[in-house]
């Protein structure tokens, strides 16, 4: 699906500004897209490091088990498959406190975080699990309770009380959310026998050892 | 107090506040703060680095998409199927553009509410699907691209139609409310 939409996407651009006659805009957003996709990446490395720093600190010092208590039990009906204690529980247990508290700039680097570790419990490297998935559905669907950007934005804009979206925004959020998880359930069960009883040949066994240490 | 500027002051706090407790609280249980700070930053610059193949493909994509004019056809020629829906024309755009991309998405929403009100229906129902929704593509072309997963299975339909229900809910409620 990825594939199609990717291709799909550059190939409308391309045949549209063809057909309009603008093809020499092509070449020049070509670059600056690529540029602008690198320019994020490095100021990536900047809030990476410091809150992966931060969350080793509080991952090492037991502090985690204060922030994230009240989430528990959510995280643990969620992803049924993951060990309770493992590493991947902690970063997504993270991930979600931050979304939650609208740190989307932190959320980031906890989640990536939780994606290495779950590749960890991954038999195939290259294909989404189950659990993966659901991680995803939470985070596209932005499981959150103070919208920050758009409470600046509008607080900038001039609003009379910038705060007054909060309320139809979580509503709106629980409904985004409800129906990511609930799809994502319907499409969980719909694949229970796909992906199932694959027998790995010797060279992806390597691989998996190698990836599992 | 309004309950805005108590978000405000909550929302200012509880970064600096979540530093501060870790750092006491690590120190006090005897962890080597400062070293075991670095030995987790290391992990973010190889993580980011590892990410720019995949955003260099889909911003491309997006870029071209966008810019060529393709995205601006294709919410006109729905516009009167979404009329149908209820939804306004006018935060049509919005709607497409939030999963696509986030800056392009919030410079759409801020332009709403500079044409239309900040506080006008529209205003207010555009900041609420941009809080309501996030980057579909931007979410799984990082969380899937740093571990080098590239058979994504279902998670796509599932990122886009939370959006759908983030974006009908955001309609209903804010005419609901607002209007």
């Amino acid at each position: 699906m990825v594939n199609l939409l990717w291709a799909g996407m550059i190939a409308t651009a391309i045949i549209f500004a063809g057909v309009n006659g603008k093809m020499e805009v092509i070449t020049p957003i070509l670059f600056a897209s690529a540029e602008k996709a690198v320019s994020i990446a490095l100021s990536l490395i900047s809030v990476m490091a410091f809150w992966l720093g931060i969350m080793k600190i509080i991952e090492k010092s037991g502090f985690i088990h204060v922030v994230i208590f009240f989430l528990k039990p959510l995280a643990y009906w969620l992803f049924p498959g993951i060990p309770r204690h493992h590493k991947a529980m902690n970063a997504m247990l993270m991930n979600m406190s931050a979304n939650l508290l609208g740190m989307g700039n932190a959320a980031t680097p906890f989640g990536i975080k939780a994606m290495e570790e779950l590749q960890t419990l991954n038999s195939k490297p290259d294909t989404a699990t189950d659990d993966m998935c659901t991680f995803l559905a939470i985070n596209t669907a932005s499981l959150t309770l103070i919208p920050t950007t758009v409470v600046a934005l509008r607080a900038a804009t001039g609003a009379l009380n910038p705060g007054d979206i909060i309320g139809t925004t979580i509503i709106a959020t629980f409904c985004s959310t409800s129906v990511a998880v609930l799809s994502d359930r319907i499409f969980r069960y719909y694949n229970r026998w796909k992906d199932k009883g694959t027998v790995l040949d010797k060279k992806t066994k390597k691989e998996v050892k190698k990836i599992r240490g | 107090m309004s309950p805005f500027s108590i978000l405000n002051i909550i929302s200012i706090w509880v970064v600096p506040c979540l530093i501060l407790l870790a750092l006491i609280y690590a120190y006090f249980r005897g962890v080597k703060v400062f070293e075991t700070f670095v030995e987790g930053a290391k992990e973010g610059f190889g993580m980011s680095v590892r990410l720019i193949p995949f955003l260099v493909g889909m911003m491309v994509a997006i870029g071209l998409f966008r810019d060529s004019g393709a995205m601006e056809l294709i919410t006109n020629m729905l516009t009167p199927l979404i009329r149908l829906i209820g939804i306004p024309a006018e935060v049509l755009p919005l709607a497409f553009m939030r999963p696509v991309s986030g800056s392009s998405a919030l410079a759409i929403t801020a332009e709403i509410m500079n044409t239309f009100g900040v506080d006008s229906l529209l205003g207010r129902m555009a900041a609420t699907m941009q809080g309501s929704t996030d980057t579909t593509l931007f979410v799984l072309t990082v969380y899937f691209g740093a571990v080098g997963i590239k058979k994504t299975r279902y998670a796509l339909a599932v990122g886009l139609l939370a959006d759908l229900a983030g974006i009908l809910a955001a309609v209903f409620v804010c005419n609901m409310f607002f209007a």
